[in-house]
């Protein structure tokens, strides 16, 4: 998985996920078209269609579960998240999701300018600026794993289903 | 040499954490009308059943409306969504709490109520504020949509291991002062990513001194210093509080279940990769001045200046002035209610403030309570009259204007005083500026009409 592309910067800290997608539009039952309310109530952030990866300011995604946040960052279209921290609930709903949360150090991240390209290799835990510097990032190695092979999280624990029959026996 | 945590966790491993995280099993499962109908739409793709239906429980509480128990001419929207969790609960055999029911209630509040809450368990929910349940030494966190399926479908989660963070409150709170006060005092010294990666365990003399509804009013808002989970060690308090409540154990059972409860605590040369110790003794009642839970002042207090650009944002949309006293700030409308605060003790603690007086004429006041089993036994000790006398509105219990999803909304450029848990930017209706305290302190500030000290009122000081 290689992203390549635009990137559109909100720099502000600690975006809530009630920023992200606010809660009147949470009364959906599907996931459909749901991109078109993403920061509907923060047009100052001025995100528009075209890039695909986000970069944004620490503590990204904090707050609530919703995890119609990724949804609406993903259907809008974007691919990966840049940011020197995430939540952990959205990081766990991004992943899930194989919405990329690339977390950098404050040096690269105040590298990060609207109107610059960057590419973002899951396989090689790379992010490189155009006509910068290149470097690594963490990501959890399963979730990689998931991601680059399609694998199935909920399937991968359905494969176990004869242990948790026995702990369910073992703990009544 | 553990914690209170790695005790849980150890007892829940189904699989070990290798490359792959641990499996981990789930004793309750809490689903909700917003964030389970795309999780039963991927069961039914998949063709799986809901694995242990005598582990999950549902009820109504974001969506709906509070100012009836009905639908009819509701929002279409919200009252799909509603319909759509009765049809998936009955399709699947899942219990439901629907809103003829009894036991309905916000989620957080009829959990503990009904005994479902238990020390020991792994309780999940598609919801932040799942945490809660943590006052009962129970781990307790909030997952989304995609783990709200694989726990239908598999009763466990994949989950890495957080680390501790001990909270620590020392010392005997002000009159006045309270657990609301001192959850904001500690967000506001961590700031709303603090505990990011850690599960908080709140210690200390002042946390053993509060009631259940008091931890859970702690617990509930750890998601907003970042952690998870937070968790309280149960005691006599704790045990006091489940006894006899319907789901939980009895007689022989009961007896089992103390002597597994009882070897919970933390050890006491249990590891925590971090420590913060506040005195209870010198906290004063809080309240927030901008748009996250971490920009909380002491109620005497005048708004700081802004030491950052988002911080000065954050005062433009707040319509606040640095070095402006917070008390005397006019308010618009008092909201009493949310997962953090709509608990007997709560509406008790608001109505000794109202009881005799009258809402300030350019307030309005909701009273909204956390269940329908609150909300009878509110009645039958008379505070509804209480409220309903003083000029507030008396409603069915739901989340309401905390998340403002249900037409209970504060209108654009109003402030409220509200004792839910986010001021964030919209929060409580585009627009909204949210100030976040204590029950005293917004029903003190309904009857004055600017934010006000709850001391000064007879029975608190």
């Amino acid at each position: 998985m290689k992203i390549s592309s635009l990137i559109a910067v909100v720099s502000q800290e600690n975006i809530d996920t009630d920023q992200i997608i606010p809660a009147r539009f949470l009364k959906v039952t599907d996931k459909v078209g749901i991109g078109q309310h993403l920061f509907e109530d923060r047009p100052e952030f001025q995100v528009t269609k075209g890039p695909e990866i986000l970069v944004a300011g620490n503590n990204f995604g904090c707050g609530s579960s919703r995890e119609h946040a990724v949804w609406a960052l993903k259907d809008f279209g974007f691919k990966a998240v840049i940011s020197t921290s995430f939540a952990d609930i959205f990081r766990q709903n991004s992943l899930k999701n194989g919405l990329l949360p690339v977390v950098v150090d404050s040096t690269i991240h105040a590298l990060l300018k609207p109107g610059m390209r960057a590419t973002v290799d899951l396989a090689a835990q790379a992010l490189s600026i155009d006509n910068g510097p290149t470097v690594t990032f963490p990501i959890d190695s399963f979730s990689k794993t998931c991601i680059l092979e399609g694998l199935d999280e909920i399937g991968y624990v359905l494969k176990h289903d004869d242990v948790i029959s026995a702990y369910e026996n073992a703990n009544p | 040499m553990k914690t209170l945590y790695d005790k849980i966790w150890d007892a829940h491993v189904v699989v070990p954490e290798t490359d792959a995280p641990a499996i981990i099993y789930i004793d309750l499962h809490l689903i909700h009308e917003v964030t389970t109908p795309q999780a039963f739409a991927g069961l039914k793709e998949r063709g799986l059943k809901v694995r242990r239906t005598d582990k999950t429980v549902g009820t109504m509480d974001h969506s709906i409306p509070t100012s009836s128990r009905s639908l009819t001419g509701f929002d279409e929207m919200a009252a799909k969504q509603v319909q759509a969790l009765a049809a998936n609960c009955a399709e699947f055999g899942v219990p439901l709490y629907d809103l003829n029911s009894t036991r309905q209630g916000i989620v957080h509040v009829i959990g503990p109520e009904l005994g479902l809450t238990q020390p020991g368990r792994t309780i999940v929910c598609g919801d932040s504020h799942t945490s809660t349940h943590g006052a009962f030494g129970a781990l307790a966190h909030g997952i989304g949509t995609s783990e709200v399926e694989m726990v239908l479908a598999t009763q466990c989660l994949l989950q890495r291991k957080s680390k501790n963070f001990r909270v620590k409150f020392d010392g005997r709170l002000q009159p006045g002062v309270t657990a609301k006060d001192m959850i904001l005092a500690l967000i506001a010294k961590i700031g709303t990513g603090g505990g990011t990666g850690h599960v908080f365990e709140f210690t200390g003399s002042t946390v053993r001194a509060l009631d259940m509804d008091a931890r859970m009013t702690i617990c509930n808002m750890s998601i907003e210093g970042g952690a998870r989970a937070g968790l309280v060690a149960p005691d006599d308090t704790t045990f006091q509080y489940v006894a006899g409540r319907e789901f939980a154990p009895r007689e022989a059972a009961w007896e089992q279940a103390l002597a597994r409860w009882k070897k919970l605590p933390s050890d006491d040369d249990a590891y925590f990769d971090q420590s913060v110790t506040i005195d209870g003794s010198s906290l004063e009642p809080m309240i927030t001045y901008g748009t996250n839970p971490g920009m909380a002042i002491p109620l005497t207090a005048r708004v700081p200046q802004p030491a950052t650009r988002e911080d000065a944002e954050a005062l433009r949309y707040m319509a606040l002035e640095p070095g402006q006293p917070m008390l005397g700030h006019p308010v618009d409308v008092v909201f009493i209610g949310s997962c953090t605060n709509s608990r007997l003790s709560d509406l008790r603690s608001a109505a000794r403030i109202l009881r005799g007086l009258k809402v300030n004429p350019r307030v309005r006041m909701l009273v909204v309570p956390g269940s329908y089993e609150v909300k009878r036994q509110a009645e039958a000790e008379g505070l509804d009259r209480v409220f309903r006398d003083a000029g507030a509105e008396w409603r069915e219990a739901g989340c309401s204007m905390c998340i403002a999803m249900n037409g209970d909304s504060v209108p654009t450029g109003k402030t409220s005083v509200s004792t839910s848990n986010r001021n964030f930017e919209g929060r409580q209706g585009r627009g909204a500026r949210t100030l976040l305290a204590s029950p005293l302190t917004a029903a003190a500030s309904a009857v004055e009409g600017r934010v006000a000290d709850p001391r000064r009122y007879e029975g608190v000081a």
